[in-house]
């Protein structure tokens, strides 16, 4: 440790690391092979949120985070995209290399690096060691996975392997915690300068000769007296499982079907309760306020608004729940490898699934998650179908339209009724428009050899509550900031809009207001498919972000003043005809009313010109089919009431 | 269609004489070629420059021994126990691994 000199030292010292602080932070990077545990670490060390999953390539983006070591000296952690090597071909692997060469904008050159390794395949994992020890900055070589190790019976000396390598090593388990407090201390040493370069027993070896490294790797590990573990068995029983040519293939659609009605009869009681609460403290603050043009902004206004889109909360969480439990237990990664050959008939790859499977959740993670796939084409073509795939700011639209109009009947069993069977239907039917806008781009403009599909199978690992409750807090405060921010203003806004111009004094019939010219000024373009004036301004307000119509109508009806228990739904049975209601969620469907994927499309892309095209197309399709659909359906139930 | 029971227990029984006998008898030249829970030893990687490193880095290396694993619903891709790990790879990429012949291999085959 540092020379000490009691007290007195440290609060000088202390006093002047604010100012140190300010200039250059002390920097750490965690790097390791993917799905070795970087993320969790992470999570660890600093106690910031961010994403963890077990599948190849998913941390896209370096993440950066404080941590206080019991000095408390403040380090910048780093997590970087899990690498195989310093050769960088994805977009990934030149994060890492960039960081690490300290050319990486806002991110200053680490002084420690922690390099994390999985111990139970470590021979292999090792290769990463050479490149990483021969950057020569201070260097922490961290063994993961140390109860997996123990349980299947490896062993690894660590202090020999430590020798070998000139670094110390650490036996820790980041999932279980044990031995973190070995990576503070090492932490706390370079901080404070006291960590000195020794020199490794085995010389690195030459860097690009892949076969040499790996030898050395062996060499390394036999002198450490590794022992690997007996085969994951667990998973190989699992493998035989899910990817049995038959069983695999159902235990694949029962998860599906089974989320999709797990979203729909779970999350309904609980969104009723929260619909009630809503509405019950609506009513109080009615009460209790004297009428004014006040209390009207706060109840019409705000809190229905707002409050109608903070009850689709739970049914939001349960999905992100859902794909957390698939992601962070490995499924995700067979469903990918069952995926592949679908995919490849649609010129993409499995490898694509992943992205496409979490657009289910929102478009915006997916479309930086493309960032694993080497081909630029590929990737290309995966960011321009994302939007369409059904995100969860989807769902508050469906749930309403589909409660408002189709009758719950038992479809197959209990296992699926018609209200969730026809959410299934809207999610199919976004997958379908995505793979087939991808076969049409990878036969045309974004034409391209076919990449080879490698990917590595994580074994499978129990989701630790830790991570899916890290997950599911991150979600609720991203839509509860949504709702406190673009959908609170449009709220005021159009609370605004719907009681200006003013007549002698008093707020216009609603036909009258400035939103409702606006309405009508749009109605003659949205007529052919079956929307009047007022499904007009909640589209024109959802182009910010789609969920905003649900508070849109909301605030519309309740300045109508028709208030009950099912006061929107009930509305709209009344607004829409059953042709228009279909074309609303087909609209919905495919337009890409989301200025948060336009960003990050731009942002991704380089430029205006995909997410201008992207555009384009997505309200063209959504228009087009939303007119046939309210043709189509509007005659059949024509006729269907001419036959009764 | 086996059931996966079954398919275990033959994955359990291989060892090193079944598995030399059989690469003997079908005398497979790429990895696509061996049958499942079959073992065989990568020669090379006919593959351009930057897929190879690729392969190479998840220990698809010269010398190794693969055994094909169990293959997605439809027989493709197929997961390759390599190295301590599970790879998935194409038909297309598997038949581009080259193995080395079966009289070489059967004195090195080693469990896995």
């Amino acid at each position: 440790m540092s020379d000490c000199h009691g007290c007195a030292g440290c609060s000088v010292a202390s006093a002047a690391r604010p100012a140190r602080a300010g200039t250059r932070p002390h920097v750490v990077a965690i790097i390791g092979p993917p799905n070795s545990g970087k993320s969790t670490l992470f999570n660890r060390l600093t106690g910031l949120r961010q994403k963890v999953a077990n599948f190849p390539g998913v941390t896209v983006e370096q993440r950066v985070g404080r941590a206080k070591t019991k000095g408390d000296r403040e380090i910048m952690l780093v997590d970087l995209p899990g690498v195989y090597s310093l050769n960088p071909r994805s977009e990934d692997e030149q994060v890492t290399r960039d960081v690490l060469a300290g050319e990486m904008a806002g991110i200053p050159k680490p002084d420690a690096v922690l390099l994390i390794l999985d111990c139970t395949n470590l021979a292999r994992h090792l290769v990463l060691a050479a490149p990483i020890l021969a950057l020569k900055l201070p260097t922490l070589v961290i063994l993961n996975m140390a109860d997996d190790l123990a349980s299947r019976g490896g062993k690894v000396d660590t202090a020999e392997l430590a020798g070998e390598l000139g670094a110390p090593v650490a036996l820790i388990s980041a999932a279980k915690g044990d031995g973190v407090e070995k990576v503070f201390q090492f932490m706390e040493g370079t901080a404070a300068g006291t960590t000195s370069l020794t020199v490794p027993k085995v010389e690195l070896p030459v860097l690009q000769d892949i076969p040499r490294c790996r030898q050395w790797a062996q060499q390394v590990g036999s002198g450490a007296a590794y022992q690997a573990p007996a085969p994951p068995l667990w998973t190989r029983r699992l493998d035989g499982l899910f990817l049995h040519p038959v069983a695999g293939l159902v235990i694949f659609a029962a998860v599906v079907a089974g989320v999709f009605q797990t979203i729909f009869s779970l999350a309904k009681p609980i969104m009723d309760g929260l619909q009630s609460l809503v509405e019950i403290s609506g009513q109080w603050i009615q009460n209790v306020m004297p009428p004014s043009v006040f209390r009207s902004l706060l109840v019409d206004g705000v809190w229905h608004g707002v409050g109608s889109v903070i009850v689709f909360l739970p049914q939001i969480l349960l999905l992100f729940l859902f794909i957390g439990i698939l992601e962070d237990s490995g499924y995700l990664a067979r469903a990918a490898l069952i995926a592949d050959r679908t995919m490849a008939k649609f010129g993409l790859q499995g490898k694509s699934f992943i992205p496409l499977l979490s657009a289910y959740a929102c478009a915006v993670p997916a479309i930086m998650a493309t960032r694993t796939i080497e081909s630029k084409r590929d990737r290309l073509a995966t960011i321009l179908i994302a939007p369409l795939m059904t995100c969860s700011a989807r769902l508050p639209v469906y749930t309403l339209i589909i409660a408002a109009f189709i009758p719950e009947h038992r479809l197959l069993g209990p296992l699926l009724g018609t209200q969730a069977g026809a959410l299934l239907a809207l999610y199919i039917l976004g997958f379908a428009a995505a793979i087939i806008t991808a076969k049409v781009l990878k036969s045309s403009v974004l034409k391209s050899e076919r990449t080879p599909f490698v990917l590595e199978m994580p074994p499978y690992r129990m989701p630790t509550l830790r991570s899916l409750g890290i997950r599911l807090y991150d979600r609720s405060k991203i839509f509860l900031h949504r709702a406190g921010t673009v959908i609170l203003v449009v709220a005021v806004v159009l609370w605004v809009l719907l009681h200006l111009p003013l007549h002698n004094g008093k707020a216009p019939d609603i036909g009258e207001s400035f939103a409702g010219m606006i309405g009508h000024a749009a109605e003659p373009v949205i007529k052919p498919l079956g929307f009047n004036w007022k499904i007009g301004i909640g589209l024109i307000s959802s182009i910010a972000a789609r969920e905003v119509i649900v508070g849109t109508l909301g605030t519309i009806y309740a300045v109508e003043g028709s208030e009950d228990s099912a006061g929107l739904r009930h509305a709209l049975q009344h607004e829409l005809s059953p042709g228009g209601a279909v074309a609303l969620l087909i609209f919905f469907a495919f337009a890409m009313q989301c200025m948060s994927t336009v960003a990050v499309v731009r942002r991704e892309t380089g430029g205006w010109k995909w997410p201008a095209v992207q555009f384009a197309y997505m309200t063209f399709l959504a228009y087009v089919c939303a007119l046939i659909t309210n043709e189509v359906v509007g005659s059949g139930v024509l006729k269907v009431m001419a036959r009764l | 269609m086996r059931p996966a029971k079954s398919d275990r227990m033959m994955q359990l029984s291989v060892n090193k004489d079944l598995s030399a006998a059989r690469n003997a008898a079908f005398s497979p030249k790429t990895l696509a070629q061996l049958p499942q829970g079959v073992s065989g030893i990568l020669d090379r990687l006919d593959l351009p420059e930057d897929v190879a490193r690729r392969l190479m880095e998840l220990g698809f290396l010269p010398g190794q021994v693969i055994v094909p694993a169990r293959s997605a619903p439809g027989g493709e891709p197929r997961v390759y126990r390599v190295d301590g790990s599970e790879v998935a790879l194409r038909r297309e990429t598997a038949a581009r691994l080259i193995l080395r012949s079966a009289a070489r291999d059967a004195g090195r085959t080693r469990k896995s």
